[in-house]
């Protein structure tokens, strides 16, 4: 401590370490934080149920989406990624996941939203198996927070099925 | 910056950086913003290092009593003898062998006597 040198490196060293003490203690407190996240989505039309040329499968749907993820933002939340796949079992793979809808939320305020959508990404199985098929669609979400783990959870909505003929 | 200074410096340092931490937490936490706390600690590790790291007049108020020159030319350093290690073995053999010599002949002499 005998030098400016020797004590700027001293402070800015000790100030370093504490800077990690506070992000550890912010990534902690995440933990006290109760989540109760909700979501509802309805199938509001089959626009489209086809075999393709290459055969196949392709739906395209239009969704009612809604979802209150107020409760996984807390002051040490940078931003929640949501995704909707449909899940279904086929004969040769017993979890198949197609992805159809995705979005960033970036803050507590565009957590709880409710939005009519067509999919946005193409809902297409390997074969042709979607005819007269139960289906899952589930709400998966990854936290990102801005100290600490990623985390990510998810609701299953069971319930739905798929025309047992093409239109 | 003298030695007491320089332990002053070093606590004050520490005691404010986890003063700054305490206060950032809690008010970040309590705000439910990052941001502030993360405000909050930067302005007291600037605080912190503006308090310690120059060398302010506080940190020098023990400071070193050399003695003067003067005082110093009037006692003259003693002159270390210069002495080699193995010369300094061989006086010390030299003072061992007389011992025993010593010895023997008071023991020569006490036989003699009976």
């Amino acid at each position: 401590m005998h030098t400016f040198g020797y004590r700027a490196n001293a402070l800015l060293t000790f100030a370093v370490t504490a800077l990690a003490f506070i992000c550890a203690i912010a990534s902690f407190s995440d933990k006290f934080s109760n989540q109760n996240p909700s979501a509802e989505i309805q199938i509001l039309n089959i626009n489209r149920f086809q075999k393709k040329s290459h055969g196949n499968d392709e739906v395209s749907l239009t969704l009612d989406i809604a979802a209150d993820l107020q409760s996984l933002f807390t002051w040490n939340t940078k931003q929640v990624f949501v995704f909707i796949a449909a899940e279904y079992e086929t004969p040769k793979n017993a979890l198949n996941q197609v992805s159809l809808w995705d979005a960033i939320i970036p803050t507590k305020e565009h957590a709880k939203f409710r939005i009519q959508t067509s999919n946005k990404y193409r809902f297409i199985d390997q074969g042709h198996n979607l005819r007269g098929k139960d289906f899952n669609l589930t709400l998966h979400w990854h936290v990102m927070p801005k100290t600490g783990k990623m985390f990510a959870d998810k609701i299953v909505m069971s319930g739905y099925s798929l025309p047992d003929a093409y239109r | 910056m003298d030695w007491q200074g320089q332990k002053l410096a070093e606590q004050l340092m520490q005691i404010l950086l986890l003063i700054a931490v305490v206060v950032a937490f809690v008010v970040g936490y309590t705000t439910a913003s990052f941001r502030t706390m993360m405000l909050i600690y930067a302005g007291g590790v600037v605080l912190t290092s503006l308090i310690t790291v120059p060398n302010w007049p506080l940190f020098n108020r023990h400071p070193l009593k050399w003695l003067d020159p003067s005082e110093a030319e009037k006692h003259p350093k003693p002159q270390a003898v210069v002495v080699s290690s193995k010369k300094k073995f061989s006086k010390k053999l030299v003072s061992v062998l007389k011992i025993i010599v010593s010895l023997i002949s008071l023991n020569q002499m006490t036989t003699f006597c009976y």
